[in-house]
C-alpha cells in the first residue's frame, strides 16, 4: 500500500500529531460494532475513506481490501466468483467494514467447523502509533517469515495500530447444503452437535435454542445426502434455513435483542466461550448455542461476576456483548503474566498510547 | 564446508578459550541447582550431536545442554540462565531446516527431549494434550483407536515433534485443505523466558484479550518455551484417492492448478513436480513416473467413498479440459503411496544425482508458476547449475533444490547467488522468502529484502514486549541492519541430511 495515498497521508499526519500532543483518536470504520468493547474513547479516526478491493484473483483463492471496504462490497464480489468468507462475520448493520471485521475478531455459525476470522487473515498493511506504514503477511497462506503480525491484528479492537489493508484467504461456496432440525434438551443438544462433529460428516455448523437443535451440512452433494439420511431429523427448506443462520450470523434473531425495558430491567447479552464439552451453565435467563457447545449465549440479569464465574468454572471466559452497565468490564480479564505481555505490545506498536485507549483493557 | 557460514552464527567470534570455560563452569554449576548433574551435558563428545539442526552448515557448540524432565526443572533452568544472562535455545528433535535450533556460543540448549508424553486424547472434544516433544505422528497414531488424527503432516512427521512444528508454524502436504499448525493448535503451556509459568490461548475456541497464540506459533522459540500444547484433531477421511496427471509443458500445468480451484475443489493435495525432479525421483524409487512428462502433477481428494468418487470425476474433467496428457487415478492405498512415494523423498533423491543441494523454500502467488520456473531455467544458464523443482502447487510453496558440487571451485559461490536470485524473485512476484522452514539463521539475509527497516524494527520490538532482555534465542529470525547483505540458504554436503531416511518435502 502506498503511503502517498491521499487518504493514508492525511491518516499518517493525524497520527503523527496526536502522538505530538498526546491526544488520543478512536479509529473508526463503520460504526456498527460501537457499542463492542469498552466505550470508544478520543477523537474519531475515520478509515472509510479507504475503501476499495486493492486485488482479488479468486484462483489464488485471496483477496486483498482496504480496511474501509464495505463488507457486503467485499462479500458481493467474491459471491460472482462463487467464493465466500467461510467465517460468517456479523453484519451488524450494512455499513461494517473489513478493517472492523478484523479489528472486532468475530466469526459466525460456521466458526467451530471452518476456522475464525483471525484463521483466514494472510496480511495486513497497518499504520502504527509512530505514523509508519508496515506489512506484514503477504497474499499468499504459507508464509512464515517473521512473527505473524497480521494475525495478531485480529480481535486487537485496534489498540495497536490501524488497519489499514487487509488479505484474506477465501474459499468457494460449498456445492451442497441442508439444515436438519431436532427436538432436543440442551445435554442431548450438545451430547449430539459434539458426536457428529466428531465424525466424518459434512457438518458445518449448529446452534441449539429453544429446545430445537439446528444442524448445517455443507460440502459435496454425495455428503450432504449421505449425512441427511444418516442423521435424521426434519429437512428445513432452503429459504428457512438461510433465513435461520442469517439470523444467527447478523444476530437479527429475537434472542439477541435487548430493548429499552429488558436493558432498564438489568437484562445483558453474554458470549460465554468454553471448551465444546462443557457441562450445560446454570444461570437465570435465556441461552442460546452455538459452535457444538463451545460458544453459549446467555439472556440475563445475573451479575458480572456470576457469569464469569460460571465461564471460568467451565474452562473458559464471557464477554459482555449488550448492556447498559459496562462497569464491570466487557472483557474478561488475563493472567498477570499476559498483562504484561499485552502492555510491551501496547508499547511495542503504539508507545504515545494513541489509538483506542481502554477500548479492551483498561491501561492499554 | 564453507567458512563465511561459520561466521554468521551469533557469537561465534572466537572468544578467549580461557574466558569461555571460566563461564562454562560457572554456568554448569549454576544449574546443578537446577536439575540433577546427569541431566546436564558439557563436554565436548556430549554435547557434539547439537551442533546443529538439520541445516548441517550452520554449527556452533553450546555451552551446555540441559535435559529437564520436571516442568520445575524447565522454570529453574530459565530463571538461571535469565538471572545470568546465558542464552537459551529450545531444541526439539532438531530437524529443522533453517538453522532455528542451532546452538549459540555462549548459550545453553534446553533439550524438550524427555517432555514425550501424550497425556490425553478426547475424542469427545476432538483434542489431544501432549507434551512438546512429542512426535507428529505420535499424536495420528494415538488418536487412531478413535477414528481422529491431527491433520498437519510436515514431512519429517516421524521424528519431529509438535513443540517444533509449533516454533516453525509446519505445514505439510495437507494444508491447503486442513490449514497450518496454527490452525490446529488451540492452546501452549509453558514458560517465559523469566521461568515464569505461562499459557496462550485456551481449550475453548478463542481466549480474552489479544490473540497471543498467533504470535507464539511460527515464533521459532524466541517469544515462550512450550512444554505442552492442546491440538485439535479431526475425524479421519474415510478413504484418499489420488491422481497424477502429466503435462507437455509447464505452462498447462500451472493453468491446471488454477482451474481446479477456479471450479470451486479444494483438494486434500496438489503437488506438480518438473521434468528433471520426476527423472531423479524415478531413478530413486521407480515408481513409474511419466518420464516424458514435462511436469506432473499429484492431485488428491479425501471424504466419504460418494464425494471422494465425485470429486474425482471432476478433477479428472478439470484436468483433462487443461491439457493433461495422461490420467491416472489411484485403485488402491498401495496405488496412491506409489504415486506418492516419489514427490516424498524428492530431498533424498536430489542428493542421489549430486554431490550438494541447496534447497530454497520461497512461496508465489500460484497464478506466477509458470513465470517463476521460466526466471529459474533462465538462472540455469546464467549460473552454469542445474536446478531440480517441486512445488507444494495448492499453496504456491516453491522448493527448487539447486544442484552443485561445493568441492568445484566457484559452484558454492553462484550457487548462492542462483538462491539469492530466486528469493528476490519471490519477493518480486508477490511472494515470500519462507513458506515453512522458517527463518532460522539460514535467511536471516533475506528478511532484509522482504521487511523494511521499520518493519524489521518492529518485529524486534514484539520480540522485546516476550523477551525483553532477548534471552531466548536470539540472532534468529530478525537480521541486524549489517546483516542485511545476502542471502540464505540451504547447504547439504554431500547429501548428507541427518536423518537421512526421512521424506523430505
Amino acid at each position: 500500500m502506498d503511503s502517498q495515498d491521499p487518504a493514508l497521508a492525511r491518516m499518517i499526519d493525524r497520527v503523527v500529531a496526536a502522538q505530538a500532543e498526546h491526544s488520543s483518536l478512536d479509529i473508526r470504520g463503520g460504526g456498527t460494532k460501537a457499542f463492542y468493547g469498552e466505550p470508544p474513547r478520543g477523537e474519531p479516526l475515520d478509515v472509510t475513506q479507504l475503501a476499495g478491493i486493492s486485488s482479488y484473483e479468486p484462483t489464488e483463492l485471496v483477496v486483498t481490501a482496504r480496511a474501509g471496504t464495505r463488507l457486503i462490497d467485499l462479500e458481493a464480489a467474491l459471491e460472482e466468483q462463487g467464493q465466500c468468507l467461510p467465517f460468517e462475520p456479523p453484519r451488524f448493520s450494512p455499513g461494517g467494514t473489513v478493517g472492523g471485521m478484523v479489528a472486532a475478531g468475530l466469526s459466525g455459525p460456521a466458526r467451530a467447523n471452518v476456522g475464525s476470522v483471525r484463521d483466514h487473515v494472510l496480511g495486513v498493511t497497518l499504520l502504527n502509533g509512530r505514523g509508519e506504514v508496515l506489512t506484514f503477511g503477504g497474499q499468499v497462506a504459507k508464509n512464515v517469515a517473521g512473527y505473524d503480525v497480521s494475525r495478531l491484528m485480529a480481535g486487537s479492537l485496534g489498540v495497536l495500530g490501524v488497519i489499514c489493508e487487509v488479505s484474506l484467504k477465501v474459499l468457494p461456496i460449498s456445492r451442497a447444503a441442508a439444515t436438519l432440525s431436532f427436538e432436543r434438551h440442551e445435554d442431548q443438544a450438545l451430547g449430539c452437535s459434539r458426536l457428529w462433529a466428531s465424525q466424518p460428516l459434512p457438518v458445518n455448523a449448529s446452534a441449539w435454542h429453544d429446545g430445537r437443535l439446528y444442524v448445517r451440512l455443507t460440502g459435496a452433494a454425495a455428503a450432504v445426502g449421505g449425512a441427511c439420511s444418516k442423521l435424521g431429523g426434519t429437512v428445513l427448506p432452503p429459504d428457512a434455513a438461510m433465513n435461520w443462520w442469517l439470523s444467527l450470523r447478523d444476530q437479527t434473531e429475537k434472542f439477541f435483542a435487548l430493548d429499552e425495558s429488558d436493558l432498564g430491567r438489568g437484562e445483558r447479552l453474554w458470549r460465554l466461550s468454553l471448551p465444546a464439552t462443557a457441562a450445560p451453565v446454570r444461570l437465570p435467563g435465556r441461552q442460546l448455542i452455538e459452535w457444538h457447545g463451545a460458544e453459549r449465549w446467555w439472556r440475563t440479569s445475573a451479575e458480572a461476576p456470576e457469569v464469569r464465574a460460571a465461564a471460568a468454572l467451565a474452562g473458559g471466559h464471557a464477554t459482555l456483548i449488550r448492556g447498559s452497565d459496562k462497569s464491570a468490564g466487557v472483557f474478561t480479564p488475563v493472567s498477570d503474566v499476559l498483562m504484561r505481555v499485552h502492555q510491551g505490545l501496547k508499547q511495542a506498536f503504539d508507545p504515545a498510547r494513541v489509538f483506542n485507549p481502554g477500548r479492551l483493557y483498561a491501561g492499554l | 564446508m564453507n567458512t563465511s557460514l561459520r561466521s554468521d552464527v551469533p557469537g561465534a567470534a572466537a572468544p578467549a578459550q580461557a574466558e569461555r570455560v571460566l563461564r562454562q563452569k560457572e554456568v554448569v554449576t549454576a544449574l546443578t541447582e537446577a536439575m540433577p548433574r546427569g541431566a546436564i551435558l558439557f563436554r565436548h563428545e556430549d554435547i557434539a550431536p547439537y551442533e546443529c539442526d538439520a541445516l548441517t552448515a550452520y554449527r556452533a557448540s553450546p555451552m551446555a545442554v540441559v535435559l529437564p524432565e520436571t516442568e520445575a526443572q524447565v522454570a529453574a533452568a530459565l530463571k538461571i540462565c535469565h538471572r545470568m544472562g546465558v542464552p537459551v535455545i529450545a531444541r526439539g528433535a532438531g530437524t529443522g531446516l533453517s538453522g532455528g535450533a542451532t546452538p549459540h556460543h555462549w548459550g545453553v540448549i534446553l533439550s524438550l527431549a524427555k517432555f514425550n508424553k501424550i497425556i490425553k486424547i478426547d475424542a469427545a472434544s476432538c483434542t489431544a494434550v501432549v507434551q512438546s516433544g512429542v512426535r507428529n505422528l505420535a499424536i495420528s497414531e494415538a488418536a487412531a483407536p478413535v477414528a481422529l488424527y491431527y491433520a498437519p503432516d510436515p514431512s519429517s512427521q516421524i521424528a519431529c515433534t509438535i513443540g517444533g512444528n509449533i516454533a516453525e508454524n509446519s505445514g505439510g502436504v495437507h494444508c491447503l485443505k486442513y490449514g497450518l499448525t496454527l490452525h490446529n493448535v488451540l492452546r501452549v503451556r509453558g514458560f517465559m523466558a523469566d521461568g515464569e509459568p505461562v499459557e496462550f490461548g485456551s481449550q475453548a475456541l478463542d481466549a480474552a484479550g489479544l490473540d497471543l497464540l498467533s504470535v507464539i506459533v511460527g515464533s521459532e522459540g524466541m517469544l515462550a518455551v512450550i512444554i505442552e500444547a492442546t491440538v485439535k484433531l479431526i475425524p479421519k477421511p474415510q478413504l484418499a484417492r489420488c491422481i497424477m496427471a502429466s503435462f507437455n509443458d509447464i505452462e498447462s500445468a500451472g493453468a491446471a492448478v488454477a482451474s481446479v480451484i477456479a471450479r470451486g475443489i479444494i483438494p486434500a493435495g496438489l503437488e506438480l513436480m518438473d521434468k528433471a525432479m520426476t527423472a531423479a525421483v524415478e531413478a530413486f524409487v521407480h515408481a513409474d513416473y511419466d518420464l516424458d512428462a514435462a511436469a506432473i502433477l499429484l492431485c488428491e481428494s479425501d471424504g466419504n467413498p460418494e464425494e471422494v468418487a465425485e470429486e474425482i470425476e471432476r478433477m479428472e474433467e478439470v484436468l483433462n479440459a487443461a491439457g493433461a496428457s495422461r490420467i491416472e487415478v489411484s485403485c488402491d492405498e498401495a496405488q496412491r503411496l506409489r504415486f506418492w512415494s516419489g514427490r516424498k523423498n524428492a530431498f533424498p533423491a536430489s542428493g542421489g544425482i549430486s554431490p550438494d543441494y541447496m534447497c530454497m523454500d520461497s512461496t508465489i502467488p500460484r497464478r506466477r508458476l509458470a513465470e517463476m520456473l521460466q526466471a529459474i531455467q533462465r538462472m540455469q544458464g546464467k549460473y552454469g547449475l542445474r536446478c531440480v523443482n517441486v512445488f507444494h502447487a495448492g499453496d504456491g510453496n516453491l522448493h527448487p533444490l539447486i544442484l552443485f558440487d561445493a568441492e568445484e571451485p566457484d559452484e558454492m559461490r553462484r550457487c548462492e547467488l542462483f538462491g539469492a536470485d530466486i528469493l528476490e524473485t519471490s519477493v518480486r512476484l508477490g511472494g515470500t522468502v519462507t513458506g515453512e522452514h522458517g527463518v532460522g539463521l539460514e535467511k536471516l539475509n533475506s528478511m532484509c529484502v522482504q521487511f523494511s527497516p521499520a518493519e524489521r524494527a518492529q518485529f524486534l520490538a514484539v520480540k522485546h514486549a516476550f523477551d525483553p532482555l532477548e534471552s531466548l534465542n536470539p540472532g534468529k529470525v530478525i537480521p541486524t541492519l549489517h546483516r542485511c547483505a545476502e542471502y540464505g540458504k540451504m547447504h547439504v554436503h554431500r547429501g548428507l541430511l541427518p536423518f537421512p531416511d526421512l521424506p523430505r518435502f
